[in-house]
């Protein structure tokens, strides 16, 4: 069936270049606001007018500030059924609201609309505070605007050939990935292959952890705080290289990010159990060799060898 | 200690059941991701709340034997899919990560 409420896009599928932009677009760029709502103690019938005043279908019932409930069109249509449209928009309203934080990216909108059957999600700040709302066709009109500015980008770069891959010896690896910002769906995927690859040349299962964990924290790195990048593994020799290479913004003190603890992460990234402040420390400790080149305005890259 | 004796013994409920069963190594608790990666051991048995995939992916790059999600928090779907992909057995408890982790550290140390 036809689901009215369900996106045909999510973080699991669509290309590269969709999944890009879902993940560059925060909530906060899609978002209608401010958002028209209404008070505990307004009636039903208050909040059926505001819904045809201004040609809406939900409308976020606000105490100080703060999201304690919403009233639906189906809601209103239910008052007026069982005759109890007079009565107040605080007794009746949905209480349990699912809502989206205004810094995160679009891919968690998405995500929302096909795993809740809901058409609307108010948005908050990270005080809390209600700063707007997002419905399906919101974020059909940003995707639109931006897959349209992808296509004809696209269109430029379909001149330029891609180069040649190169031929590896036996009992060698050399593999790459691009890693794109906020992709938690995707995020540990090139670790996931290196470790394989390792693996394979037959490695013992020490070296392999210790490479595996190296190139799963650069890899959440540039998840977390890059704006995309690409992380390479290099093996042979007896000898592993990982680097990991991204576009910016770079790190303002390499000193305090090598500190084990400090985080720049945002709440709802650490909600996932990231941004605990051990990426970089960790990453050192299982290395032989760990060079990091990074600066504000240009990104970092980072080196680390094991040997095997 | 064996993976198919934690649900009887914790009292847990089984969320995704396909692993090749095996002797746990030890038992690890935390919520944090990194910490998990330096310090959870192969063929050992994570204690967390951390319901998504990525606790997944972490688990398969460290060789975990099994996940217990406590406090009975929902585990998405992609994250079950995951875990039937990876071999990673995934149990759900309603109670607390301490009572879980003191349980089953007697249950490991039992001589």
């Amino acid at each position: 069936m036809y689901m009215m409420s369900s996106l045909p896009i999510s973080p699991d599928s669509g290309s590269q270049a969709v999944l890009e932009i879902l993940y560059r677009l925060k909530v906060r760029d899609v978002m209608s606001s401010p958002v028209i709502t209404a008070e505990p103690g307004d009636a039903m019938r208050e909040v059926q007018y505001r819904m045809r005043d201004n040609d809406i279908t939900g409308v976020p019932i606000v105490e100080g500030g703060r999201l304690v409930g919403l009233v639906s069109m189906g809601l209103v249509i239910e008052a007026l059924d069982a005759g109890r449209i007079g009565q107040k928009a605080g007794e009746l309203m949905t209480r349990t609201v699912i809502s989206l934080e205004d810094d995160m990216p679009l891919s968690f909108a998405t995500t929302y609309f096909n795993r809740y059957k809901y058409r609307r999600f108010p948005v908050l700040d990270r005080d809390g505070s209600l700063v707007g709302i997002v419905c399906a066709s919101d974020i059909i009109r940003a995707l639109l605007v931006a897959m349209n500015k992808e296509v004809e980008r696209l269109e430029e770069k379909l001149a330029v050939a891609a180069p040649a891959a190169e031929a590896v010896p036996d009992g060698q690896i050399r593999l790459s990935f691009q890693v794109s910002r906020f992709d938690f769906e995707h995020a540990g995927t090139a670790s996931a292959e290196f470790k394989k690859a390792l693996k394979g040349l037959g490695i013992e299962a020490g070296i392999v952890r210790r490479a595996a964990i190296a190139s799963y924290e650069l890899e959440l790195n540039e998840v977390i705080h890059s704006e995309g990048g690409a992380i390479s593994l290099a093996a042979g020799d007896g000898r592993i290289e990982i680097v990991a290479e991204d576009r910016g913004p770079g790190i303002p003190n390499v000193e305090s990010a090598m500190t084990e603890g400090f985080s720049t992460a945002n709440e709802w990234i650490r909600s996932l159990g990231f941004g605990a402040g051990m990426g970089l420390p960790n990453t050192r400790r299982v290395s032989d060799d760990f060079e990091i080149d990074s600066g504000p305005g240009r990104g970092t890259r980072v080196r680390v060898a094991i040997r095997y | 200690m064996r993976i198919s004796e934690l649900a009887p013994l914790l009292g847990l409920e089984v969320a995704q059941g396909e692993y090749s069963d095996r002797a746990l190594s030890s038992g690890y608790a935390s919520d944090l991701l990194s910490d998990v990666m330096a310090n959870a051991k192969a063929d050992g048995v994570l204690v967390t709340v951390q319901a998504h995939k990525n606790a997944i992916a972490v688990a398969s790059l460290v060789g975990l034997a099994a996940i217990i999600v406590c406090n009975s928090r929902p585990m998405p779907e992609d994250m079950l899919e995951a875990a039937k992909a990876e071999g990673v057995a995934l149990f759900r408890s309603a109670q607390s990560a301490f009572e879980i982790s003191g349980r089953l550290w007697a249950a490991l140390h039992r001589p």
